[in-house]
């Protein structure tokens, strides 16, 4: 006897709906001409317009995307090295340490938050004893967003390398490269889709994060989030659709290239053997 | 006699205090084609990378050109690696792989206004793509340049691989079990043009295998080698003709390895019977091993053999008959072209020249056993990052 599938679709089509409904609604009143969160009065873009010309959003926004960009780059380099040295590492050290990377992952944000302030504001004040001038602010946001983004590429990392023929780094140096030459030319494009993946991940965390940025930014400098977060405490306009749905759409695409990625390089791999 | 290359000088290694190649002593000269030869596990793929730099031994010295050169890193020595299982570059093409060494700037002493110092100079495109051509011809790839290794056959990659190292024009080429994973017809035309390679170019070979065929026809010396240690080292006849005890007879091709005493000198005896032999020099009523060749025997009517016994099988080989005979406590090989009855009564004869009489193999000779670790200079930069190929932990 066959068993019915219609119990199996329900439920797939209830969590769809309760992932993806809210979403659709923010997408579909981020078009409503009317103010109201109620009732749809017609299609409009005024929201999006509105928005573009809100110059304390524009500046959140580029500064979110400065942050993000420049934090997943720096991470990815870190975390990359990071990486060939962990699995160059002998047994014991490697698995205390591969611990150790995913302590921060699994961690609480308000706790990474609130203990990379204190750790700020601890040297902040030492600076200013000495004094030099020093606060919260761009800089210590920087470092935050590096911190918690190094683990992620890490563990995108640390498979590819797992994959290697462990003689084509020995191949590159019996042909004559030194050790930095053969990692350069040999090891990095090997890994380079997990190094990418990495830095997208890393991106797109970094435009995430709200708690983090929250605690360790000072008081000028304001991220996308937090900018949405005060808007929504004086009123929700429906600006904040708007931003929001782009916030969304950008975050999707850069999943769908990393899944379009790993579905390449799978790809690859089954061509090969 | 050639001029000598590499030394390997009371070279030990020991891999977390267990001890892989015991102390051995190895001469290479030059353009020589020398093959190590031994059973999987008995340290010859060590060997190999001990002369190219990725392994430093645990204790003993290394020379090159007379130089000692444990502490000289992989890429700074003349010696170009064809890896066990090839290691091309995935992500270049054929050409590119080719070219990977040509590319990397080389140091030379340039003289300008009385001073000499080291300059970095890279080969002109032009002489790359040349040199990779050349190569490429050499090994039968010509005209595969644009295409990517995984598109190749296992003997094309094998071929690229080959390519990749004598590019580089090193002065000695190391092959560990390179033909290993092709299939028998292609392994022999390979083993063929390896050697013709090797005679063209000119440069000497370290190749490593476990096929005794493989190494007798393609090498000018083997060196037989056993639980890390050097066995012997002859040229093919010598060590067919002459194996110095009954692991390398053994391994050598196929023997009838029987325990014998020797009386004295031209006096043994085995399987209940006394021989006349060739052999000298043991100690009186020394226990010893007796080795016959399996095509020496001689099948006769039984009244005529030295030994008698009954067919146990017949096999037919191609050119000759595999026969067992049950000769008593112990089953011989016989290799004859004549083919009798399996359950015939035949007698086997033996000619004194094709009794070999051997001391029994001692492994670990004088005292060896007893060398542990403490023994060694410990090695300072010791890696034990082989050791722990643990399948790869669960992760997100
Ligand atoms: N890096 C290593 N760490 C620990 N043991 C090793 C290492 N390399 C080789 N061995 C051991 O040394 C012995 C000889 O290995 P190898 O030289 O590869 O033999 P072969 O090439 O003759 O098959 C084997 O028992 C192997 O397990
Ligand atoms: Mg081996």
């Amino acid at each position: 006897m066959r068993r019915s599938r219609v119990p199996g679709r329900v439920l797939q089509a209830l969590v769809a709906v309760f992932l993806y409904a809210p979403i659709l609604v923010l997408i579909f009143f981020s078009f409503n001409s009317d103010k109201s969160r109620v009732s749809f009065k017609g299609f409009t873009l005024d929201w999006y317009k509105r928005l573009f010309e809100n110059e304390q959003v524009l500046s959140a926004l580029s500064l979110t995307l400065i942050l993000a960009l420049l934090s997943a780059l720096i991470a990815t380099v870190i975390g990359t090295v990071s990486a060939v040295g962990i699995y160059n590492m002998k047994k014991r050290p490697r698995k205390i340490l591969l611990a150790l990377n995913n302590v921060p992952v699994v961690n609480p944000d308000i706790i990474t938050g609130v203990s990379l302030m204190l750790v700020f504001v601890l040297f902040v004040t030492f600076l200013r004893s000495l004094g030099v001038g020093a606060g919260l602010g761009f800089t210590t946001l920087l470092i935050a967003h590096v911190t918690f983004n190094i683990p992620y590429v890490i563990l995108s990392v640390l498979p590819k390398l797992r994959q290697l023929n462990k003689n084509t780094y020995e191949a590159a140096l019996d042909l004559g490269a030194n050790p930095l030459r053969a990692y350069m030319r040999v090891i990095l494009p090997e890994i380079m889709p997990g190094v990418v993946s990495g830095a997208i991940i890393a991106f797109t965390m970094s435009i995430d994060d709200f708690l983090i940025s929250y605690f360790t930014t000072g008081t000028s400098v304001q991220t996308l989030p937090m900018r949405i977060y005060s808007m929504t405490r004086k009123r929700v306009s429906p600006e904040i659709n708007a931003l929001s749905t782009l916030m969304f759409v950008t975050v999707l695409a850069l999943l769908i290239i990393i899944n379009i990625l790993q579905a390449r390089d799978q790809k690859k791999k089954e061509r090969r053997l | 006699m050639k001029k000598e290359l590499i030394r390997l000088v009371d070279c030990t290694m020991a891999f977390d205090g267990e001890i892989v190649l015991n102390a051995i002593n190895l001469t290479i000269h030059n353009k020589e084609f020398l093959t190590l030869l031994g059973p999987s596990g008995c340290g010859k793929t060590t060997t190999l990378r001990i002369i190219g730099g990725f392994e430093t031994p645990t204790s003993g010295s290394v020379l090159f050109d007379g130089v000692r050169i444990n502490e000289v890193p992989p890429h700074k020595r003349r010696v170009n690696t064809v890896f066990q299982k090839y290691a091309l570059f995935p992500h270049l093409n054929v050409f590119e792989n080719v070219a990977f060494g040509l590319r990397i700037p080389q140091s030379v002493p340039v003289t300008e206004g009385g001073k000499t110092r080291q300059k970095k100079v890279r080969l002109q495109e032009a002489e790359i793509g040349q040199r990779v051509q050349d190569a490429l011809e050499l090994v039968g790839l010509k005209g595969y340049h644009r295409r990517r290794v995984h598109q190749l056959s296992g003997g094309q990659q094998q071929r690229v691989a080959i390519a990749r190292a004598i590019v580089n024009r090193p002065q000695v080429l190391l092959l560990d079990e390179p033909l290993g994973a092709l299939d028998l017809k292609l392994r022999k035309e390979m083993q063929h043009e390896l050697k013709e390679i090797q005679q063209q170019v000119g440069i000497t070979f370290v190749y490593v295998t476990h096929d005794q065929e493989e190494a007798l026809t393609m090498s000018d010396t083997v060196v037989v080698m056993n639980q890390g240690n050097i066995q012997q080292i002859g040229t093919p006849v010598d060590i067919y003709n002459e194996p110095v005890n009954a692991f390398v007879a053994d391994f050598i091709g196929e023997s009838n390895i029987i325990q014998g005493v020797m009386h004295r000198d031209n006096d043994v005896s085995f399987a209940g019977k006394r021989f006349l032999c060739v052999d000298s020099g043991f100690d009186p009523d020394q226990p010893v091993d007796v080795v016959i060749r399996p095509e020496d025997v001689r099948l006769t009517a039984p009244k005529d053999g030295q030994l008698r016994g009954t067919v146990n099988s017949v096999t037919f080989k191609g050119v000759f008959y595999e026969i067992y005979v049950d000769v008593g406590e112990l089953e011989w090989m016989v290799h004859s072209t004549a083919a009798p009855k399996v359950g015939d009564e035949v007698g086997l004869c033996l000619t004194p020249e094709d009794i070999h009489v051997m001391d029994r193999p001692d492994l670990f000779p004088e005292g060896a056993e007893a060398l542990t670790i403490e023994d060694i200079d410990p090695e300072p930069d010791f890696e034990d990052k082989y050791v722990d190929e643990e399948p790869p932990e669960a992760e997100l």
